[in-house]
């Protein structure tokens, strides 16, 4: 019962210290540019001055494909740096400043401690994503057409996966660290080595990054399926909460 | 109600509990006392879980340390030396927020919460965001927070050193309140403060317990009594703390300006003696003073003799 209790506390301090409110921000915000920029990049390449003549013409029109496209591309970067940057104190600042000693003196696990931290992360990230998901459903209809409710809401189910598996791995390195200055940089060479073994053919096909090429195939209708990068995200963030919460129990807070 | 064995701690090469052996019984208020780096803070994190020992056992209201850490958070209550928090919460959110921990029901966390906060005097404050208190205030609401689900055992680790005179006194009325109601085991290097509310009293030094007795019965032990005298004339005094240093029944005399400070190995012959040299040498006194043993004389006589070792 205590869990819900901490998940409470967590999620009230995500809306009290602002945190949810940012994050929901800086989504939406590229919820909503993502359409408007894919459709009036051609027009803004085509003003450039003295572009060689024809070449606007090959500039092709702007489609769904491209305001999907722009989405995915922003979500995949800002999400992402988000996720990190959100997630890479919680832990160790409580460590530093004392909060998390005075709370495990009373009835909250360690494991209860990294679990609602997760959750009410999570809870931050899919509010903000499905609001950004909505802000840019309903520009990609009023500039393109409708895209397809279910697909669409897949897309976003797979990005969120990538997000959690960013938060999962940085709040493994939060537990690891033992001041902020130590827990930033092991979370920026976590990001690295998440996303770098995922660019490597063959290990690649199980990490997040290929959630995104995904979701993107079937917004936009196509027929596609990864399965194993969707079991190696969740997997990915099992082992990372598990690693934080072995790490976590065996340190003196 | 606290059972310390053998204890040790090791950081390193740094043994910080070096055997370790303690017992505080229940309801009493136990003053822990030692210098710096003694081992005070160690010895209560481990007391709370928070930290592990190297080897030993201890066990808080019957619970083994090395068993049931979620259990054992129901039994006590620990203040640590700087209480955090969190600082977007206000008192009376924190405070509620441990009673849902704790299981209180709603009526009780609200009865339990005005409760706590008229007793630490934060009555006032309790919409205010904890983010703005000063330390002082931080303090005694670690203090209430402590005391939350009414727990068997209160640890509290230097509890009045960020409180003014005023705060302090509260404070410790407080924990003599509590006396017989829970048991109190309470680090303190404020040798006064322990003296007036402490009724059995450990002195550790490098990691071991030194001595641990009932105040009264520590006193009468190794308290020497004193005896002060202010002179007219600095050089009669000191001829006079020359000849007395010679008497077999003065264990130790120091001399600052025309005050004489002399520690008795006898006092009942001290007192005949003292007055009569004094006369013999006609001496003119302006004050003449049989000094009540303080703690604090107790402590540096221990701890330096710990030192010496």
């Amino acid at each position: 019962m205590n869990f819900f209790i901490v998940l409470r506390k967590e999620i009230t301090e995500q809306w009290r210290t602002k945190r949810l409110l940012i994050v929901a921000a800086v989504l939406v915000l590229f919820g909503l540019a993502s359409p408007l920029l894919a459709k009036v990049t051609p027009d803004l390449l085509k003003s450039i001055p003295d572009m060689p003549p024809g070449l606007a013409d090959l500039i092709p029109a702007p489609t769904l494909a491209d305001a999907v496209g722009q989405y995915i591309k922003n979500m995949s970067q800002f999400g992402i740096l988000l996720a990190v940057l959100m997630s890479m104190g919680v832990v160790t600042q409580e460590k530093e400043r004392g909060t998390a000693a005075m709370m495990l003196t009373h009835p909250v696990s360690r494991l209860t401690f990294l679990l609602t931290k997760f959750a009410a992360l999570g809870f931050t990230f899919a509010v903000s994503l499905a609001a950004a998901a909505l802000g840019c459903w309903y520009y990609t209809l009023l500039l393109f057409e409708a895209l397809p409710w279910g697909t669409f809401l897949a897309l976003n189910g797979l990005m969120l996966i990538v997000f959690l598996v960013y938060v999962a791995v940085t709040l493994f390195c939060s537990a690891l660290a033992r001041t902020q200055g130590a827990s930033a940089g092991l979370s920026f060479a976590g990001l690295v080595l998440v996303a770098g073994i995922g660019s490597v053919p063959r290990i690649g096909e199980y990490f997040p990054g290929q959630l995104f090429n995904w979701g993107g195939t079937l917004a936009l209708g196509g027929e596609a399926s990864n399965w194993p990068a969707l079991w190696g995200s969740l997997g990915l963030i099992v082992i990372s909460l598990t690693a934080a919460w072995l790490v976590f129990r065996h340190q003196e807070t | 109600m606290i059972q310390v064995e053998n204890l040790h701690k090791h950081y390193g090469a740094v043994h910080a509990l070096d055997g370790l052996t303690m017992t505080v019984k229940p309801g009493v208020v136990y003053g822990f006392l030692g210098p710096n780096g003694a081992g005070k803070t160690t010895t209560l994190r481990i007391l709370t879980g928070l930290a592990r020992p190297t080897s030993g056992r201890a066990s808080v209201a019957g619970i083994d340390l090395s068993s049931d850490g979620r259990a054992l958070s129901r039994h006590i209550g620990y203040l640590p030396e700087e209480p955090a928090f969190y600082p977007w919460m206000t008192p009376r959110e924190f405070l509620d927020y441990l009673g849902r921990l704790h299981g209180l029901s709603s009526t009780q966390r609200t009865a339990r919460v005005k409760e706590l906060l008229d007793l630490v005097n934060l009555a006032e404050a309790g919409k205010r965001r904890i983010g703005g208190f000063s330390r002082g205030m931080r303090q005694r609401l670690g203090f209430a927070a402590a005391l939350v689900h009414r727990p068997e055992v209160l640890l509290l680790d230097e509890p009045v050193s960020a409180l003014d005179p005023s705060g302090r006194k509260e404070v410790l009325d407080l924990i003599e309140g509590l006396r017989e109601q829970c048991t109190v085991l309470m680090s303190s290097h404020i040798l006064a403060d322990v003296e007036r509310v402490c009724n059995v009293v450990g002195i550790i030094a490098k990691g071991r317990m030194v001595v641990q007795s009932p105040r009264e019965m520590l006193m009468e032990r190794y308290a020497q009594p004193v005896f002060e005298a202010d002179g007219e004339d600095p050089l009669a005094m000191k001829r006079w703390a020359d000849l007395l240093k010679r008497q077999k029944w003065v264990a130790a005399v120091a001399v600052a300006g025309a005050t004489v400070r002399v520690t008795a190995n006898d006092v009942v012959l001290a007192r005949h003696e003292l007055m009569a040299s004094a006369a013999a040498q006609e001496l003119v006194l302006r004050r003449y003073e049989e000094l009540r043993p303080s703690l604090e004389d107790v402590f540096l006589q221990l701890v330096e003799t710990e030192a010496v070792k």
